[in-house]
């Protein structure tokens, strides 16, 4: 049996619902939030390559490629958001982040 | 041997895929984040994999460099920076594991019974030629759009490049190679995007920096700023006096001659 695009929406489906099982699971871990977020945002790339291929249409590359560059923006100023969070607070607990709730 | 090509693809699909998968579940499970970290980069390669299997060679390469190459370094360095108790952020692990368990379990069926059931497109019902000339229509048409936007160097060299795809059509558009067609849509097209994206990626780096950074106060340095701006008043002081020898002149000379 060949593979289908339902094979790999699948897979990218997958992918995505085990990095929202992630961002549940490591509530007290600031990075593996941040590597989550990157799992999720590989799982949306797939479907805009397998869409990209199945129908011919090169332009979810490009938005592929766009994608690519925000993310690199967003990890990099989150992983500097993180370590000056670790600077001033001596932990990376998510639970512990509550000083503008006042 | 075309059945056994599908069947190499199918076998390469279902590998990474599969290793992908379980990456992805010990990037969320591994007790230390530099496991986390180094799992997420066999997940990147996976991917890159995966993708190359769907004819995107630029994109997957691109996904190892930037992925692999810088951001998960970054998050190496970022994890060895810090100074991470494992056991106190491990906390409440098992506590949450039900619910994240099920929503998990919830998102993944629900999206699986849509998209298997919707999606039976495959490369077969496609006819081979069709989708492989798809690309070369678009860089075709391409020059069109890229003359009102009065980019006349790029066009002209979309031109050549893609009139050998136009003219043979569906014989000789196979070598042109995915690299080219993004690059040709990216620089006609989509040039103004990439402009933005370029400003987002020297706003994070100035972003980046300047969180980061922290001036010792017992450090010396100097200021750029101020020295730029400094004017020569500032630094030599001009005192104006008459010139007239001071009274005690005889005996300064004296003792010189001495």
């Amino acid at each position: 049996m060949s593979i289908t695009l339902g094979h790999y929406l699948t897979l990218g489906a997958i992918l995505f619902a085990l990095s929202v099982t992630g961002i549940f699971l490591n509530r007290k871990n600031l990075i593996v939030l941040l590597m989550a977020i990157e799992l999720m945002l590989l799982a949306v790339n797939m479907n805009f390559v397998a869409f990209s291929h199945y129908l011919g249409d090169l332009n979810g590359q490009i938005f592929v490629f766009f994608i690519l560059t925000v993310a690199a923006a967003e990890s990099a100023i989150g992983l500097a958001i993180l370590v000056q969070l670790f600077r001033n607070k001596s932990s990376i607990n998510v639970d512990e982040l509550n000083t503008l709730k006042g | 041997m075309m059945d056994v090509l599908m069947d190499v693809k199918s076998a390469l699909f279902y590998a990474f895929s599969a290793v992908l998968l379980f990456a992805a579940f010990r990037v969320i499970t591994a007790r230390n984040p530099v496991h986390a970290a180094l799992y997420l980069v066999l997940a990147f390669f996976q991917a890159s994999g995966v993708w190359m299997l769907l004819q995107a060679e630029f994109l997957s390469i691109a996904l190892v460099l930037v992925y692999v190459g810088a951001v998960m370094v970054l998050f190496l360095f970022v994890v060895m920076m810090l100074d991470i108790n494992i056991d106190s952020i491990r906390q409440g692990f098992w506590k949450h594991f039900p619910l994240a368990a099920t929503m998990g379990a919830v998102i993944a069926l629900e999206l699986a019974a849509v998209l298997l059931g919707g999606f039976r497109v495959s490369e077969p019902h496609k006819p081979a030629a069709t989708q492989l000339v798809m690309p070369a229509a678009v860089s075709a048409q391409a020059p069109a759009d890229t003359a009102s936007m009065a980019v006349e160097a790029a066009s002209a060299a979309l031109q050549t490049a893609s009139q050998p795809a136009a003219d043979v059509g569906h014989v000789v558009v196979a070598q042109v190679s995915n690299t080219k067609e993004l690059g040709v849509l990216l620089y006609t097209q989509y040039l103004y995007p990439v402009q933005v994206a370029a400003l987002i990626l020297l706003v994070a780096l100035i972003a980046a920096i300047a969180l980061t950074l922290r001036a010792r106060k017992d450090s010396k340095y100097q200021n750029p700023s101020d020295q730029v701006r400094v004017k020569a008043r500032d630094r030599v002081t001009v005192v104006k006096m008459a010139a007239v020898k001071p009274p005690v002149a005889p005996a300064a000379e004296e003792e010189k001659s001495a």
